[in-house]
């Protein structure tokens, strides 16, 4: 056991560091610092620069473009991406769909879309949720038949992240009704611009249209976009659903929050002295940095357990749970930390559309919106009440 | 001890339920808010007219009700619907002119009465986060006017208003509870600056900035320098309004989340059979309860001294504030997705609950101020 970086580690952090003070444009850092909201043009920014470092896809094996980075380094890579305000890359290619094509698909798919993960030509989204599969997700009644060189296929996912942005979407599909529900599901790769796809945007609590139903109206498929085997889609899927939660602990996210956090309270004051040094919200801000701090390792512990460029078992349920309910009380704090100024509802600076200056001090504007943001975290992923269930049966056995 | 509600209580709540059901849709609020009205002026003439504004002030003041009772009441249904309309400000802003203001002043009380008349409460500035004695905003003597400058933050429907009750120092420093005196400020005087935004729970709000504003001396309302005794007794009242309010957006958010429960399968089953639900929105069901009580014993209490009112107060906030956090989360999080879209009320509830812990001091606020008051 020993708990110091190895001088090579260290070594990775500098460069990784350096990388970023050195590449990391100053407009998108400030976005991300004061929680504004990254745009398509953003997004599609970082994943170049990343690409052009060849920092992209950190699980990915090299010879598909990626780094082959272990646990440790992916924790140091996150962390200093995170306490450097540099946007999150967004997993639906890099580290849901990949996965599943590296383990189950075919070499032609492999060569024909992991590269354009890389230079950006697919933004992929997922198409797992419906209405009536949510927690329950093995329920998915989306339709796809086949007929001759393809499958038509009918029905609605809901809840997919950004999909207003993406050309592509993974979908969970029913091709044999008749089986056990989990036994009917295949893996299905559908480009979005097909005619009959239509995507409409949800407005979330926090005002911003993050997700989106996706409704498929007799899209006709090539079956060559079918992923392994029909009818052996819930294997892949969750398989993906663990590669999902790698880094679901957020560790990053939260120690970039804390950060934050105290640097806010130690300028807000309340009664005269500043709120960091009032001994009941120092209290709390301590009580969630010592959480954070054996969260960290918990990740690291479960992470580097996981055999190289696997995914963890049933542990990652616990990181789940865990690692989001120290994200969330972190934004909850954050927003108290704001006091009165936490009110305004200021869409056009967090957008970043306008110029004017936000109402409050800086990081006012964002606190509201994120706490309420963050409610998905628990929800998304697999419910916690459904990790909760799967620590029961798998790890508990009871 | 009794806790039933009289009979014109009875009433009044039953009446302001039915017009609520009846005209209050949540898509009709949505669709309002959406078009960037602040709100609905026919809504609010409607509530004047069932003597929702009369209810917040005693038969003295030129209305027939006033007590804590009346305020929870009220508020508890028009949080239940989820109301945006400034029966608060009335509170607030209307309470204390009826309360401290003289003959003269006190015609203003009768047109917010009549629901004619909009007047907010202008306290907050910048530095002053919860505390009302923290006043930067001078009022200094010119000859025979008196001249304001400061900027007010966080203005509750300042936009809207025709006049604010703004609270400013004429002696002493930032945080002395002596020196601050409180004026009647019509908004289109010269110097007075109103920029209007809406917050994240819909509600109206503005920053005023106050430059040179020159008022005669008989816009004072109450004694030079002692306004901060009826600027606490009236954010007092003010607090058992957003308490109730808060206490009506709970049972609101529990009643559809139980229902959601109920409706929602999934794994065969209705959700709600799940033992790991059932348990939370037990506790849920406990601590809406002990909300409910918190709200009837400052309601009970706010006319009794001042020790006993502000205990009260402070105990109120602090709990409808852990409770408030509890249920806006917890109900999102036993709905799913579903819980966090725009379009589905529980959103709206949820941050209606969570904007109202930001408000006149939130929980760790009134906790410390509780144990203070205590000591003392």
């Amino acid at each position: 056991m020993d708990l110091n970086y190895t001088k090579e580690e260290q070594a990775f952090r500098t460069e990784v560091r350096q990388w970023l003070k050195e590449t990391l444009p100053n407009e998108l850092r400030e976005k991300v610092r004061l929680g504004k909201r990254l745009g398509k043009a953003d997004m599609e920014l970082w994943h170049s620069l990343l690409n052009a470092r060849g920092w992209l896809a950190p699980n990915w094996p090299r010879a598909y473009g990626g780094c082959e980075w272990n646990a440790v380094q992916r924790h140091i890579f996150e962390e200093e991406a995170c306490l450097a305000h540099a946007p999150r890359s967004l997993p639906f290619g890099l580290s849901m769909l990949a996965p599943v094509l590296l383990a189950f698909g075919s070499e032609g798919q492999r060569q024909r879309f992991l590269p354009r993960i890389l230079n950006g030509q697919h933004w992929w989204c997922q198409g797992y949720s419906e209405p009536s599969a949510g927690s329950d997700l093995a329920a998915v009644k989306t339709r796809a038949v086949r007929d001759g060189e393809h499958y038509v296929v009918n029905g609605q996912k809901t809840w997919t992240t950004l999909g207003q942005h993406a050309n592509w979407i993974f979908c969970l599909v029913r091709t044999d009704p008749d089986a056990k529900k989990q036994e009917g599901i295949s893996f299905l790769l559908v480009d979005l611009d097909t005619p009959g796809v239509t995507v409409r945007p949800i407005v979330l609590i926090d005002g911003e249209p993050e997700v989106n139903e996706v409704f498929f109206d007799n899209v006709r498929v090539p079956a060559e976009n079918l992923v392994g085997e029909e009818n052996k889609g819930w294997t892949y899927a969750k398989y993906l659903l663990t590669h999902e939660r790698t880094n679901i602990a957020g560790v990053g996210f939260s120690t970039a929050l804390l950060t934050t956090l105290k640097h806010v309270a130690g300028r807000v004051k309340s009664g005269g002295r500043p709120l960091a040094e009032n001994p009941h919200f120092a209290a709390r801000m301590a009580q969630a940095e010592i959480d954070l701090m054996a969260m960290a390792t918990t990740n690291l512990r479960v992470v580097s357990a996981a055999a190289k460029g696997q995914a963890p078992g049933a542990e990652s349920s616990m990181l789940k749970v865990k690692g989001t309910v120290i994200r969330q009380e972190l934004t909850s704090l954050l927003r108290r930390t704001m006091g009165p100024d936490a009110l305004p509802f200021q869409p056009d600076f967090l957008d970043g559309g306008s110029n004017a200056a936000a109402l409050g001090p800086d990081h006012a504007a964002a606190a509201a919106p994120s706490y309420f943001n963050m409610r998905k975290l628990s929800i998304f992923g697999g419910s916690n009440e459904v990790q909760r269930t799967i620590i029961t049966k798998a790890i508990l056995g009871l | 001890m009794d806790f039933n509600l009289t009979e014109e209580r009875t009433m009044l709540r039953d009446t302001l339920r039915r017009f609520l059901a009846d005209k209050y849709a949540h898509e009709n609020r949505r669709a309002l808010i959406a078009a960037g009205e602040p709100f609905d002026t026919g809504i609010y003439a409607g509530l004047a007219e069932l003597g929702v504004l009369g209810a917040m002030f005693r038969e003295d003041q030129g209305g027939f009700g006033g007590r804590g009772f009346d305020l929870m009441v009220v508020f508890e249904e028009l949080g239940r619907a989820g109301v945006i309309e400034p029966v608060l400000p009335a509170v607030l802003a209307g309470g204390l002119i009826a309360a401290i203001g003289n003959g003269r002043q006190r015609g203003l009380a009768d047109e917010i009465i009549a629901g004619t008349h909009v007047a907010a409460l202008a306290q907050g500035e910048a530095g002053s986060r919860y505390d009302l004695n923290h006043v930067e905003t001078t009022a200094a003597a010119e000859g025979d006017a008196i001249e304001l400058n400061g900027i007010k933050t966080h203005v509750l429907y300042g936009a809207e208003a025709q006049t604010l009750v703004v609270s400013a120092r004429e002696a002493g420093v930032a945080a002395d509870a002596a020196g601050i005196s409180l004026f009647l400020v019509p908004v289109n005087m010269p110097g007075v600056t109103v920029s209007g935004h809406r917050n994240m729970d819909g509600i109206p709000s503005a920053t005023v900035a106050l430059d040179d504003v020159r008022l005669a001396d008989t816009a004072r309302l109450g004694a030079a320098g002692e306004g901060l005794e009826a600027l606490e007794a009236s954010v007092a009242r003010g607090l058992t309004a957003i308490c109730a309010e808060a206490l009506g957006a709970m049972e609101a958010a529990k009643d559809l989340t139980i229902s959601y429960l109920k409706e929602r399968k999934q794994f065969g089953m209705p959700i709600g059979k799940f033992q790991a639900l059932q348990h939370r929105m037990a506790d849920m069901l406990i601590e809406v309860e002990q909300a409910r009580s918190s709200v009837i014993n400052l309601a009970g209490n706010l006319d009794q001294p001042r020790a006993l009112r502000e205990s009260h107060a402070s105990a109120a906030k602090n709990l409808i504030g852990r409770a408030g956090a509890q249920v806006a989360e917890e109900c999102i999080q036993m709905h799913g997705g579903i819980g966090m879209t725009d379009e589905y009320a529980l959103s709206h509830f949820a941050r209606r609950l969570t904007m109202i812990d930001h408000l006149f001091g939130d929980t760790d606020y009134h906790l410390e101020r509780f144990i203070a008051l205590k000591a003392g």
